[in-house]
This record gives structure tokens, sequence and C-alpha cells, in this order.
């Protein structure tokens, strides 16, 4: 079984790579459409900007094959922006399109002044579980993860998300469906509780 | 809910270590490795490494460590402390760090908290600032220092920090001079002034000597996190003990 990290110099591959390692899963760092082909199941991390990032990936021609592979049912994971860039469309910094793997958009935080909330949604905050899910498996609810976001994804189909975390209002914290999960929050960067997930990916 | 973080710092100095304590016998003290392993098992909710290091051949060196730490400890990562380029910036990044704080560069050159931030986005950009309580012909200044709190800027502290927001800083850490090393508490009025001004997170430092001030500061002072040195260096207290008093008194606080 073979995990590999998509690397199109958007993200911090070392962090993820090392907490599969911590958990006895080998974990390659893959940059070309065949090895995209080769993995068993593929990770999507990411850090910067939506229109960046979704450029990126189309010119150096990774968009097509991650496609291709999410649709032959082969297991996704998205980290961050790699969650956010599954949508049809991102609002960052202008209209973007995205990969339209998932209906729905990403937004910026619309937080009420008067509750003084920072953004980015920067620290640990909780999951709550909106259904069971492969990926979440054996975890308490109410369990901390890490976020560091300043946007977060819409979907149109409600029927597509996993938890929910609470800033002001609830917003999606990770998606499933089918083979495609995605979460909003670092599992590489949240412990005890991040390793537990990357480790049931690696299982499903 | 959102909770309030607690996050050791860590002066680091060659590669080393510097102002730590032998805990356990098998630990050491010097190594960045152990030490933030020590305080992830403790629950520390991120870590900061400063490199104090002043010759720029040992600047290399930071990069390796960060590169060892982030094999052993799955938590978020800052790093600060001499960083005056996208370059340095990229490089530390790639290691694995989560954010970088920059502090005198950023005064010198504005702009590259714009590009650190265009690069790798607000989330990875944190701008480090000492701060001071300065009397001018009668009236008090809180202005700006640079160079490891050497050289007075003239600078004001709000117009500083709004600008450094303005330009793509994603959160700050207030380092307040005249409070940091007494271990007397946190300037609350100054932490509690900028964080009102800004919407981006705001990190306390300098000063804490107890839980209690990490309690005050992050209640009247309107902190988003609490950063400490010596109290946890020194053994004085552990991250679980600060936690611990934090949760009693309805503090909300990841407990592990």
């Amino acid at each position: 079984m073979s995990i590999g990290i998509i690397d199109y110099g958007m993200a911090n591959l070392r962090s993820v790579q090392k907490a599969f390692e911590s958990v006895g899963v080998a974990a390659q760092i893959i940059s070309t459409p065949e090895e995209i082909e080769r993995a068993d199941r593929i990770v999507l991390p990411g850090v910067g900007a939506f229109a960046d990032a979704v450029r990126t990936l189309r010119e150096k021609e990774l968009a097509g094959p991650i496609l291709a592979q999410i649709d032959k049912g082969k297991p996704f994971l998205g980290i961050c922006l790699g969650l956010q860039m599954l949508f049809d469309v991102g609002y960052e910094d202008g209209v973007h399109e995205g990969l339209g793997v998932i209906k729905g958009k990403c937004v910026r935080f619309d937080v009420d002044d008067t509750l003084s909330l920072k953004v980015p949604h920067m620290g640990w905050n909780q999951l709550e579980f909106k259904r069971p899910s492969p990926l979440f498996k054996d975890l308490p609810a109410g369990a901390g993860v890490y976020f560091v976001h300043g946007y977060h994804v819409v979907p149109e189909d409600p029927g597509v998300i996993a938890t929910t975390t609470d800033y002001g209002r609830p917003f999606v914290s990770s998606i499933w469906r089918d083979n495609v999960m995605a979460t909003q929050f670092h599992p590489e960067k949240s412990q005890r509780v991040g390793l537990k997930i990357l480790s049931n990916f690696a299982a499903i | 809910m959102l909770t309030k973080r607690i996050i050791p710092c860590l002066d680091v100095d060659r590669g080393r270590v510097v102002k730590g304590v032998k805990f356990f016998d098998h630990v050491d003290a010097g190594d960045p490795v152990q030490q933030a392993a020590r305080y992830q098992e403790q629950g520390a909710d991120e870590l900061v490494f400063y490199d104090i290091t002043a010759s720029h051949e040992g600047r290399g060196i930071m990069v390796d460590v960060v590169h060892r730490v982030v094999e052993q400890c799955f938590m978020p990562l800052t790093v600060g402390g001499g960083i005056r380029t996208l370059d340095d910036a990229t490089q530390l990044i790639q290691a694995g760090a989560e954010k970088v704080s920059i502090n005198s560069a950023a005064v010198k050159r504005p702009q590259l908290i714009h590009e650190i931030s265009r690069k790798f986005g607000r989330c990875a950009t944190v701008l480090g600032l000492d701060a001071n309580r300065v009397t001018i012909d009668g009236v008090e200044k809180w202005h700006v220092y640079v160079n490891g709190g050497r050289v007075d800027t003239g600078i004001d502290v709000m117009d500083w920090v709004k600008q450094a927001q303005d330009l793509g800083a994603g959160e700050i850490v207030l380092n307040v001079m005249n409070a940091d090393g007494t271990t007397a508490g946190y300037d609350l009025e100054m932490t509690a002034a900028v964080s009102t001004a800004v919407k981006i997170p705001v990190v306390a430092s300098g000063g804490a000597g107890s839980p209690d001030h990490m309690y005050h500061v992050l209640n009247e002072g309107k902190a988003d996190a609490a950063l400490a040195a010596s109290i946890f260096h020194f053994g004085t207290y552990t991250v679980g003990q600060v936690k611990d008093y934090l949760h009693e008194r309805h503090v909300p606080v990841r407990i592990v």
C-alpha cells in the first residue's frame, strides 16, 4: 500500500509525510501524473492562496490526473487548501474557478463584529460529527484539532458534511463523499487526534 | 469553541536551546528536539523557536533544527529571529515550520510582510514586535524597538500593528519589554489595546511568572494566546498545570 502526497510547490509536505510515517504508514512525495496514477491513496495538502494553487495544479498538468483518480474511486484526502480547491468556486481575492469535485463555494469568514472573533481562525477547536465517517473512527465527540484559515467551504449539498466546528456559528470543518475526504484543519499538526485520523485514512 | 493557546517559547543559539534546565535525567536540556517533544507531551498548543544566533553563518542551523523537530512533533511550529528575506522564510516553511515571525526586518522593510503573506498566505505570516513604554517630555508613548530591543524606532505601536495587518500579517506576537523577564505579569493594558485595534489574533508575550498572569492576559488583556519562556524552561510550572488552572476558572483551553 502506498500513499502519495502531491507536491505542487504549495505546501508543507514534510510535516504530512512525517506524520504518516509516525503511525507506521509509508508515504511518498509525488509530483507526476504517473505517480498519481500508481499511488494507492492520494493526499493533497496546501497553503497559500486559492487561485495560485489551482493555477499551479493546472500548469503542472496534475489537476486532470487527480480528477481522473478521484473518478476511479481512489481514496483521496484533501487538507486545508486541499479541501477548498475541491469546490466549484473560491472568493479569495476575486472569483476563481476551483476543481469542481464538490458543488459549492469557498468564502471568507464573515464574523459578527460584536463577538470580536479574529480572522484567521487560528488554534485548536472541536469537531462535531454530523454522521459516522471512516476518517473519524474511534475518535471521541468534541475531539480538538488545529485550524489556521481565513476562508471556509459552503457545500450545496449538506449531505457531504462530515463535521462542523463552531466559530461564532458552525462552519464545515470536513467533508466526505464516497472516496473523497477532506479536512479544513491540519491532521498532521493535531497531535494524537490528528495522527489517528491519518491512520484511519490509511486503513480505509 | 476556539480555545486559548498556551505557547512555550524556546530560545535557540546555534542549534542549542539556551536558558533551559534539566527536567529529567534522560532529557538533554539543550536539545531542541527533546525539549519540543516534552512540551508536546505536556499539551502545549504550539511552539515558538526564537533564533538568537548572532553570526550569519549560524543561520542555516535553524533550518536543520526545524527539520528534526517536525519528525517527532506533530503540532504547529513558529520560527522567529533573524528572518530578513523571503528566501529565509521559504527555507523555514519548507523545512516544516507552520508560521514565520518577522520583527526588525519588517520595520526596516515593511513590504517583507506583504511578500511572505503573498507567497504563503496570511496564516503563515506573523509580525513579532518588541514594544516599550517610554516617556517623552512628560508624556507616555508606546514605541516599537528593534535589534533585540536595543534601538528605539520612534514608531507608535498602535500605528505599526494596524499597518502590519493591512500588509498581510495574520497574527501579532506582542512582546512588551518593560514586562519581559520580570515574571511580574504581562502588560494587560497594552495587550488589550493592541488586541482590540486589530482583527487578527494577538499572542501576549513578556512577563509571565504564574498561571494567574496568563489568566489575566487572556481575560482583561484580551489576548488570543499566551506565550511564556522561563516559567516553563525552569520547570516552575508545566503547560498542563497552567491549563488546569485556566480550566478551573472557565477559560476555554484544550486539555490533553
